[in-house]
């Protein structure tokens, strides 16, 4: 009874007494403490999760409540997420970073009486709204530094919950029966967790997922990938996102991998390198951090070594993506690549720290063909997905040896994609939400009546490869007055490939041309300008530097040739474009937590901008207010030049 | 303000005291007859406009300086001048307004430095690494290791310091004298030349310091934000002598005080 019962796991807590049983010596979670890597196999954790969830019981913590988890990737929070759903309560996940503000909304529209969290800074964060959120009752913390004074009348650290429930566990065995108990009447359609979405349009809706769809989508994507017990994988981005939860917590438990916790967000890149995952993880900008960090190294390295990465990069681009994808190569090409490995490509790998990884994928935005291609071709095994917190992660993935760069791949095992008649992209999958959080009316808006979910992306089935191929926001591809098709995060994708720029804002809907706003990228110009003498005081005037300019417009001018080749794109060319003052930041609402552009925002924030960027003036004056990181208000005020741009003859015309 | 802790600290016992103290260099007097008491568990601040003779003050204090007139009792014991070795067994740790620190060697190597003083292990043993002198070289790094995760320098534990910017390698000062698990910390402008957010930081590693390992800090500032919102009490001084000593409230409204500020007409 008890092994069929969990041979069809249906709640983690379940998948997690499985694992216990079926590799419990083997390690679960790894966390890097004063220098030294701590492990905790599966059946240490099964003891530490039953303890800690008796400790939350006798705190009043039951069925079918929720609580708040907020902090960085620590073992204690991913432990409170099984802890709560070992008693059927159901977590909620926050992001660490998040204000004040936005932490508030989220845990009273949850209704959360319970909140896991880190450290001080997350203490004091809630205590400071504490006031709106009159359910909130206890507060368990990680972290005890900076706390022993505070008032502990509902305030307790997770240790001294854990030890309570150990001690009850251990002074009568009803204690251990019941917590087993109430782990075996874990319904696997009950809410397993609710994440909130990251509000790239408005306020965060609560996304509730159940355990059995979780459980099957994960299941699939482990058979997809073929992981096992024997995979590691660095849980370093955010808890609260759809991707930390799926990759590492659900995909952990189901193929019962181990995950490893960073020793804090800044040492991310050294943990990497001494764990070796094999499951990696990581969005597009992070994989253009990395490579402008190693290129930058590269021009400081010597001579020899400069010209030894040079030509072993160029063969790698050469034969690097075939032999991946297991194509005919020439010898001299396999012999020649052999010795780059040895040379460049095994060394490269190793301190980034990717020597042992079998599955790597990036998703979230488009990435670039150019930094997509390098990774390949140095042979680490990247691939594209295409999912969203509503499908539990994965709609698309591409499978080993079918990789393009501006595609996403077919659809995941047991997932219907369904293209509707304005573009956008519908999908039905096994892992797919089951409603938002008290927001039903929100729920019926994205389901159409046959079932599916309507993702909000605009996309189509490439006719060559067959595999999906995302534009753009379905809303917002829109077209100029005389009717050029603008789809604006296509082309600020193509501005963004440039190292020289970080973020790019494009407007034209509704308008006679295409005019952008343009991020530079401190790191990448900021040697740039310390190679060529440019002096500068301040992120401000270097972007108002008339060779930042210069340059900038070089860059503009290639989207533009390359917009021209298309017949679609032709018509919706940069005119104008200008460099903002200052960085775009998700503290100023500029950017969601997940870094992605808020382009309604933007619009309203740098209105007299954009109506200088149409009226023709050469210059504007904007002054704006900037959010510190204390919470503090100050403003920025600036003069911004604008400038025109070429246009290149359509190809399709000129031929 | 830290009100809470502050009847407490009044209360408490005296863990060094100067009285009456001198010094002069030739014909500059530097300090001149001045006395004030820090007490167990506080943070005192010495405060003063430039040339006021507050680094002087903390040189007498850890043997660096050797007055020419007056007494310094420390821990109970009266003497009429510290040497820098008695300071150091005795628990009193510094840093310095100009970082010292070994720039070649790692932070990760400077903070083990300040563990020297606990290892017992002679130089024989210890170029040997065996038995005791590993055991006890484990025993010191996991206290060094503890120090590196309260200063969150985890990051830059391998860098050699000359390759820091300086607000980090104050904090990798700070954790050298915290590495002697010190009684008396002496702060020499911990957040000169640092930005507002480095302050910030700076400011919330010394509390926790003080709240955490219950260690008496005395710090030399200029930045009145901080010494206001940090200390519990604050002596004065201007030319070499004490002009005012109290609570930061009673300090700030003190006529002198705001004279030797601002100066004065005349």
């Amino acid at each position: 009874m008890a092994s069929s019962a969990a041979a069809r796991a249906d709640t983690f807590p379940k998948l997690l007494v499985r694992n216990a049983r079926l590799h419990g010596a083997r390690p679960s979670m790894r966390h890097k403490d004063l220098g030294i890597w701590q492990t905790w196999t599966w059946s240490e954790v099964l003891e530490i999760v039953r303890a800690y969830s008796v400790g939350l019981s006798r705190l009043g913590l039951k069925r079918g409540e929720t609580i708040a988890i907020v902090g960085a990737n620590r073992p204690k929070l991913y432990w409170s997420v099984m802890a709560a759903q070992a008693l059927g309560a159901i977590p909620v996940p926050v992001y660490a970073d998040a204000v004040a503000d936005e932490l508030a909304y989220v845990i009273a529209h949850a209704e959360v009486r319970f909140a896991a969290v880190e450290d001080q800074e997350q203490v004091d964060k809630i205590l400071s709204v504490a006031e709106r959120l009159p359910k909130l009752e206890w507060l368990v913390y990680d972290e005890t530094r900076g706390l022993r004074d505070y008032d502990h009348t509902r305030l307790k650290s997770m240790d001294e919950v854990i030890a309570d429930g150990r001690k009850a566990i251990a002074a009568d065995s009803k204690v251990g029966a019941w917590i087993d108990g109430e782990i075996e009447a874990g319904k696997g359609s009950d809410p397993s967790i609710i994440l909130y979405t990251s509000g790239t349009t408005g306020t965060s809706k609560g996304v509730v997922l159940t355990g059995e769809r979780s459980i099957a989508a994960a299941t699939d994507t482990v058979a997809f990938d073929g992981l096992t017990e024997t995979d590691v994988a660095l849980a370093y981005l955010p808890i609260a996102w759809v991707g930390d939860h799926y990759l590492n917590y659900a995909q952990g438990l189901v193929a019962g991998f181990c995950t490893a916790c960073p020793e804090s967000a800044d040492t991310v890149m050294t943990d990497l390198r001494e764990i070796g995952p094999t499951f990696y993880f990581a969005p597009p900008r992070t994989l253009e951090t990395l490579l402008t960090r190693v290129m930058i190294r590269m021009e400081d390295a010597s001579l020899l070594k400069r010209k030894l990465f040079h030509y072993f990069i160029g063969v790698a681009r050469r034969y690097g993506e075939r032999i991946l994808n297991g194509e005919s190569v020439p010898l001299s090409g396999r012999l020649l690549y052999a010795l780059g490995n040895v040379l460049v490509y095994g060394p490269l790998k190793n301190v980034l720290g990717f020597s042992r990884v079998r599955v790597a994928y990036t998703a979230g935005e488009a990435i670039g063909p150019d930094l997509f291609a390098f990774y390949r071709s140095i042979g680490l095994n990247l691939k594209q997905l295409y999912g969203q917190t509503e499908a539990f992660l994965y709609v698309t993935a591409q499978p080993n040896g079918a990789i393009y760069s501006d595609t996403v791949g077919p659809a995941c095992p047991n997932v219907d994609i369904r293209i509707a008649d304005n573009g956008e992209v519908l999908f039905r999958s096994p892992g797919m939400f089951s409603g938002y959080f008290k927001d039903a009316a929100k729920t019926a808006e994205t389901m159409t009546a046959d079932g599916y979910v309507m993702t909000g992306d605009a996309g189509y089935f490439d006719e060559k490869t067959g595999h999906l191929k995302i534009i753009d926001r379905a809303k917002d591809v829109g077209r100029l007055n005389d009717g050029t098709l603008f789809p604006p995060k296509y082309i600020e994708n193509k501005l963004k490939f440039f190292p020289n720029i970080r973020e790019a804002v494009a407007y034209g809907d509704g308008r006679d041309f295409v005019a952008v706003m343009i991020n530079i990228d401190l790191t990448a110009v900021g040697s740039w300008a310390e190679r060529h003498n440019v002096i500068y005081a301040s992120y401000q005037e270097l972007a108002g530097h008339p060779l930042v300019y210069d340059m900038i417009e070089k860059n503009v001018a290639e989207v533009n040739r390359r917009l021209a080749a298309d017949k679609v794109t032709a018509g919706a060319q940069i005119r104008r474009f200008l460099i903002l003052h200052k960085e775009l930041d998700a503290d100023d609402g500029e950017l969601t937590r997940t870094q992605k552009v808020r382009r309604g925002f933007i619009a309203d924030r740098y209105d007299a901008l954009i109506k200088a960027l149409y009226d023709g003036s050469k210059e504007a004056d904007i002054s704006t207010e900037v959010t510190f990181e204390d919470g503090r208000k100050g403003t920025i005020s600036a003069r911004v030049k604008i400038r025109d741009m070429q246009v290149e003859p359509a190809l399709g015309q000129a031929a | 303000m830290r009100s809470p802790s502050g009847p407490e600290i009044a209360a408490g016992e005296v863990l060094l005291s100067v009285e009456d103290v001198s010094l002069a260099f030739g014909g500059v007097k530097a300090v001149s007859g001045i006395s004030f008491d820090i007490r167990k568990g506080e943070i005192r601040a010495i405060i003063g406009p430039n040339g006021a003779g507050k680094t002087s003050m903390l040189n007498i204090i850890n043997g660096f300086y050797h007055p020419q007139q007056g007494r310094i009792t420390f821990k109970g014991e009266t003497r009429s001048k510290m040497r820098p070795h008695d300071a150091a067994r005795g628990g009193i740790a510094r840093t310095f307004q100009n970082v010292a620190l070994f720039r070649g060697m790692t932070a990760l190597d400077n903070i083990m430095a300040g563990r020297t003083l606990k290892m017992k292990r002679n130089l024989f043993w210890q170029v040997l690494r065996v038995g005791p002198a590993l055991a006890e070289e484990v025993e010191n790094r996991h206290k060094v290791e503890e120090i590196i995760d309260f200063l969150k320098i985890q990051d830059i534990r391998r860098v050699p310091v000359a390759r820091l910017p300086y607000g980090l390698q104050k904090r990798v000062e700070l954790g050298r004298a915290l590495a002697m698990e010190p009684e008396l910390l002496l702060l020499d402008e911990p957040m000169a030349g640092m930005n507002l957010e480095e302050k910030e930081d700076m400011s919330r590693f010394v509390l926790d310091v003080n709240d955490h390992f219950g260690t008496t800090v005395a710090l030399i500032e200029h930045d009145m934000g901080v010494v206001m919102d940090l200390s519990d009490r604050v002596v004065v001084l201007d030319h070499g002598i004490k002009i005012a000593d109290g609570t930061p409230d009673e300090v700030k409204t003190n006529q002198a005080v705001i004279d030797a500020y601002l100066g004065v007409a005349h």
